[in-house]
């Protein structure tokens, strides 16, 4: 056995000062656990810094829109104003487009010719004409995109050096629009049609704004399901709800309902809302619904927080003086609880608008040419839409993806920061 | 019209609010004390009327297209349906539906012409039932309630009452959800298992979810082993877990005890960014840079990389998960009560032993829960799968190969037209049900360590 | 043997383990110690009493720089251990609090086995070079607080499982394994019983022999019974220093006398 007078060694009469070996070797242990801590974090911040100069690299190009400003003679011998809408508007066009390169020839290249022009251009002159029968006989100035491959090969998407066969404008093009250009003829103005043209075919006219307004109508139809009956169950559960077997049921299947996966979720609207009742596809209204049942425990949880947070002095002191149970509740905790709750609504708002898994099972990745006038329209929504165009061969749609990608972390980045705001503004230490 | 009856629902519902408060206050005109104040008795007015209307006016609203469907499917001539099967059925009303919205394609039969007429006329029918409907019971109960108002009507206890009927049906939404999940999947996957057998099913090696498309079509039988597709999800779902486990926690560990609280107040919104990010934004990133990336990559080193290869999506996967598991971790290890810190540090501990020694195991249970949280998320996530992994069932844990996922599956199958009638659908469904099983399973467990470990140190 | 004991100790009696001259510590921007000058004798039982608040905890967690671990917290002044300035850049506070130990108010054992409790400090320090080194390490310290009897049958369970005047045994002797030179005891008392606390007590003045030990304390009585020096601070400031029995007999300081007499705290 130890000898228990000589307990322990004599105390070390090291220098605090003195670094022994072991110690130097604890400590660069410590010091390789706080690299690799370090490490992590630079992993996760350059993961994002990736992901945001990826996305803006593809995606600047497509807020801006290559359009080509053209003299155009509305021939009365194409169009007559008893013919409207019909007429040849695409000739007439192209008569225009010829006009500007002399080095064409009218008959063998008209086709070609034809291609620089976005096809949703005659559409534009028809609706002008159609608006103003006058104009018939009259040159008239039109500014209209040109089609994908010239848009690329203005942005710089297509490489010239690249022999001719690899590309998707040959050299004849290739100088016919340089021609343009050197006319001044071409002109790289903001693409409002981003937010001002619902989908399309042809990436050069395809926009967000069926999108935007879908996923609007959706997070509305979201917003006002999920909050009343997210409120009123969180009130139930925090405030009345007796401690039972049934409300730790209850809880414990909120919290298994907000962990289950999306897809899931979209599984029961299809086989509920769609078959069993028989709603429309691709509504933003059946959306809602849908992202309503998935927003619904975050906004449970969110509330519960808030509500007890709200200190019991306050509920005490309102008992004191008389009023009800409900009273309190209602008068006095809930405007308090207030922000903590509309907190976590923008927050579960901001995951509803970006859920795709759910919408695209009942539909709303279907191909929409006009915006939803309401919720029980067929829609997309922006992360459908984000996904619809992701799967689109075009290269124009490459761009355009990564642009509806920014607008919707745009929304996602204001919901949030109105979130973070308001929590910073109505924080209260009790 | 649907429009115009919520409006005049609460158009009514304003009225009795103003009819009974001003006949509370008619009352209390000649002094007579109220037991309730003027504005409970609006209230109740109010609450009564609006409570039971609209819970008809959803009601009508759910089952008004089944039932004009079923009207209309039963007053067709007889014969037209003689021999078709329930898909050719749902493919009928589908046109009928479409001509009864003025989408006409091609010239359809006079029969369904007039069915479509039919269903015109019934909506029409059906939408003036419903307005006529909200205003007779609205008109009813307005009278009934504003019989009620006496000096010594309890309208606050009876208000109170309503409302907590309310948050008391508000709650049991939760529920009705879950069962509504079960009953749907169960129900679907049930009839998918009358079809194919559930052992071939569950054991099957080869998934080839083809259906003929015409009847005397014999090559494409169709195979639903759901192996290959579980195999895969797993091989995701390591991968994402390989990755993301240890950055988390590595985060986690530094947050919580090293970083300095500038760098901390940094790192902290960015990771919530990472986490708000949606997923079809990392499904687009891994199809744009890193599976080219990866496969670049893969061919300067001369490895044959497939273009949907495991690694791009549970990479992906594993970086979505970083923040999920450092906030899980960071809120365990903050858990971890501050005095057994203390008592490592004054024994001349360093922070890191302090660390990995004392706080880490001691916030384990926590940490595990977040972790199990996370690979039931990489299990059910679906848009990087979907974007980023392969179609084509391989039986292969080879991470360099293309896999396949449960969730692939299941919106590939479901995505376009459906119909409820073949096994390629439904194969969807029973998909579905072994996914919420089995995310279930591991959530209940998941929860319940979590909760469990919070008892602990409260 | 015991003799000789006694001559060594009275020896080393008057030498001064821990000098501190002019400490003042902030919290933020609040003083909570205000240039106090203590010095802490070899195996000595010093106290420090004082009403709450008095800042007492606050300036025994500077002796072993524990107050580094709180981000607001700043200490100027100089405090020595055996001659050597402990705020100096270049010293390492783990070194530091190897030679410093601490106890704490509320018992905090691990969650882990009373074995590795005691060896944790050993383990980390590299006390010991093999298993029969650690395990006699360990019995030796259990021994010396006290407990070994308690706990020799049960080390492999859990040091939560214990009572809570055994947990607080067990913390002494997690923080004598290292073989500290001084011991620094926060309220080690307060969260015990009476029997627990009598325990805990006998063993701090077994404690005496091997090192200085240093106990805060809100109760008097405490100090009366274990200390043989008393420092009395009010209000962050140290208003008298002394042996206990004068102290306690014949204060200088008209606060000491209310405080001692319940006037004050």
């Amino acid at each position: 056995m130890v000898d228990t007078t000589q307990m322990g060694t004599p105390p070390r009469k090291t220098s605090l000062t003195h670094s022994s070996a072991q110690v130097a070797r604890r400590k660069r242990k410590d010091v390789v656990l706080q690299g690799f801590g370090i490490a992590a974090i630079l992993i996760a911040f350059s993961v994002l810094f990736i992901l945001v100069a990826s996305l803006v690299r593809t995606g600047y190009t497509a807020f801006v829109q290559t359009h080509v400003t053209l003299e155009v003679f509305v021939d009365p011998g194409e169009i007559s104003e008893e013919g409207l809408p019909r007429g040849g508007f695409r000739d007439v066009l192209t008569a225009a487009l010829l006009e500007n390169l002399p080095e064409a020839d009218p008959d063998e290249d008209a086709r070609a010719v034809r291609n620089i022009l976005s096809n949703g251009a005659q559409f534009d002159l028809r609706d002008r004409v159609v608006a103003d029968p006058s104009l018939i006989g009259q040159t008239i100035t039109l500014t209209a995109p040109v089609s994908d491959p010239f848009d690329q090969l203005n942005k710089g998407g297509v490489n010239r050096e690249t022999p001719e066969d690899q590309r998707r404008v040959n050299n004849q093009e290739v100088a016919w629009f340089d021609t343009l250009a050197e006319a001044g003829l071409i002109s790289t103005p903001f693409n409002i049609g981003l937010f001002t043209h619902a989908d399309s075919r042809f990436p050069e006219l395809a926009g967000l704004k069926g999108a935007i307004v879908g996923s609007f109508w959706a997070l509305l139809t979201c917003f006002v399901i999920s909050f009343p009956i997210g409120i009123g169950a969180a009130i139930y559960l925090e405030e009345f709800a007796p401690r039972n077997r049934m409300s730790d049921f209850i809880e414990v299947n909120i919290n298994n309902l907000a962990a289950v996966p999306s897809v899931v979720f979209g599984l029961l609207a299809l086989a509920v809302f769609l078959n069993w009742f028989g709603l429309p596809r691709s509504a933003p209204f059946v959306g809602g619904m849908t992202l309503a049942l998935m927003t619904m425990p975050t906004i449970i949880i969110a509330t519960r927080a808030a509500l007890k947070a709200v200190p019991p002095s306050i509920r005490e002191a309102a008992l004191g003086v008389g009023a009800s149970k409900q009273q309190v509740v209602f008068g006095h905790v809930l405007p308090l609880a207030m922000p903590g709750i509309l907190t976590g609504t923008i927050i579960g708002l901001a995951q509803a608008l970006g859920e795709t898994a759910p919408l695209l099972l009942i539909g709303m990745n279907a191909f929409i040419t006009s915006a939803a006038s309401s919720p029980f329209d067929a829609s997309t929504a922006l992360p459908t839409q984000i996904f619809i165009w992701a799967d689109s061969p075009e290269r124009g749609f490459v761009s355009r993806t990564s642009a509806a990608i920014l607008v919707l972390l745009g929304f996602l980045v204001t919901m949030n920061a109105i979130a973070i705001y308001l929590r910073n503004k109505f924080e209260r230490r009790w | 019209m649907t429009l115009i009856a919520f409006i005049l629902l609460a158009v009514l519902a304003t009225v009795g609010y103003v009819l009974n408060r001003q006949a509370a206050a008619a009352i209390t005109a000649d002094g007579t004390r109220l037991h309730s104040l003027k504005h409970f008795h609006g209230l109740f007015s109010l609450l009564s009327v609006l409570v039971p209307v609209l819970v008809l006016l959803c009601l009508y609203l759910a089952l008004q297209t089944p039932i004009i469907n079923m009207v209309t499917m039963a007053s067709l001539p007889d014969g037209v349906l003689d021999g078709m099967g329930d898909g050719a059925q749902q493919l009928v009303l589908a046109e009928i539906r479409s001509v009864s919205q003025g989408r006409v394609f091609g010239t359809p039969e006079d029969w369904k012409i007039i069915a479509a007429e039919r269903m015109v006329a019934l909506y029409q029918y059906a939408d003036i039932a419903m307005v006529t409907m909200v205003i007779i019971l609205s008109s009813v109960i307005l009278v009934l309630t504003r019989r009620r108002v006496t000096a010594e009507f309890r309208a606050r206890q009876a208000a109170e009452t309503i409302i907590h009927g309310f948050m008391i049906a508000c709650s049991t939404v939760a529920i009705l959800t879950t069962i509504g999940i079960i009953l749907a999947l169960a129900f679907e996957a049930i009839r998918f298992f009358e079809m194919v057998p559930f052992t071939d099913f569950l054991f099957g090696v080869n998934w080839e979810p083809q259906i003929p498309i015409r009847e005397d079509q014999i090559a494409a039988e169709g195979a639903f082993g759901w192996l290959p597709v579980i195999v895969g999800t797993a091989v995701v779902a390591t991968i994402a877990m390989l990755l993301a486990t240890p950055i988390g926690l590595l985060t986690a560990i530094y947050l919580n005890e090293f970083a300095p609280r500038g760098l901390r107040a940094v790192v902290k919104p960015v990771l919530e960014i990472l986490a708000g990010v949606p997923t079809v934004v990392y499904g687009f990133f891994a199809i744009l840079v890193v599976a080219p990336a990866l496969r670049g990559a893969g061919a300067d080193l001369g490895i044959g990389i497939s273009p949907n290869t495991a690694l791009a999506a549970g990479g992906v996967m594993g970086i979505m998960l970083i923040p999920f598991i450092s906030s899980f971790a960071d809120d365990a290890l903050s858990a971890v009560p501050r005095a057994l810190r203390d008592g490592s540090l004054a024994i001349g501990a360093t922070r890191g032993e302090t660390m990995l020694k004392v706080q880490f195991p001691a916030a384990i249970p926590g940490i595990v829960g977040g972790v199990l949280l996370a690979v039931s998320r990489a299990i059910g996530e679906t848009m990087i799968v979907v974007m980023a992994a392969g179609l084509m069932a391989n039986l292969t844990i080879n991470p360099l190969d293309s896999v396949t996922t449960v969730t692939v599956q299941i919106v590939t199958l479901l995505i376009g037209d459906t119909a409820f009638d073949n096994p390629k659908t439904l194969a969807a469904f029973a998909l579905g049900l072994m996914l919420f099983i089995l995310t279930l399973g591991i959530n209940v467990l998941a929860l319940r360590i979590v909760r469990k470990y919070r008892e602990i140190y409260d | 043997m015991n003799d000789m004991r006694l001559t060594e100790r009275n020896m080393t009696d008057q030498k001064i383990k821990m000098q501190a001259r002019g400490v003042d510590v902030f919290y933020g921007d609040t003083q909570a110690i205000k240039t106090v000058d203590v010095d802490i004798q070899d195996k000595t039982v010093t106290a420090f009493i004082g009403p709450s608040g008095c800042g007492k905890s606050t300036f025994l967690r500077c002796l072993n720089r524990m107050n580094d671990t709180i981000d607001v917290c700043r200490v100027t002044g100089d405090i020595r251990l055996d001659e050597e300035d402990i705020y100096d850049p270049r010293v390492d506070p783990v070194q530091l609090r190897a030679k410093v130990g601490m106890v704490f108010q509320k018992p905090n054992p691990f969650p882990k086995s009373i074995y590795d409790n005691v060896a944790y400090g050993p383990r980390i320090h590299g006390l010991a070079t093999n298993k029969a080194e650690l395990d006699e390490i360990v019995e030796k310290s259990l021994r010396r607080a006290a407990i070994w009897d308690e706990a020799k049958d049960r080390l492999d369970q859990p040091g939560t499982g214990l009572s809570g005047g055994q947990q607080q045994r067990l913390c002494i002797a997690r923080a004598v394994a290292t073989n500290p030179e001084v011991l620094l005891m926060d309220e080690p008392c307060s969260a015990l019983d009476p029997i627990a606390t009598a325990q805990v007590e006998e063993l701090i003045d077994e404690l005496r022999e091997r090192f200085s030990v240093v106990i805060v304390t809100h109760s008097m009585q405490q100090a009366a019974r274990v200390s043989q020096k008393t420092a009395f601070f009010h209000l962050g400031e140290l208003v008298e220093f002394g042996e206990t029995s004068q102290i306690f007999t014949n204060p200088q300081d008209t606060r000491t006398e209310s405080y001692i007499t319940g006037r004050i705290g």
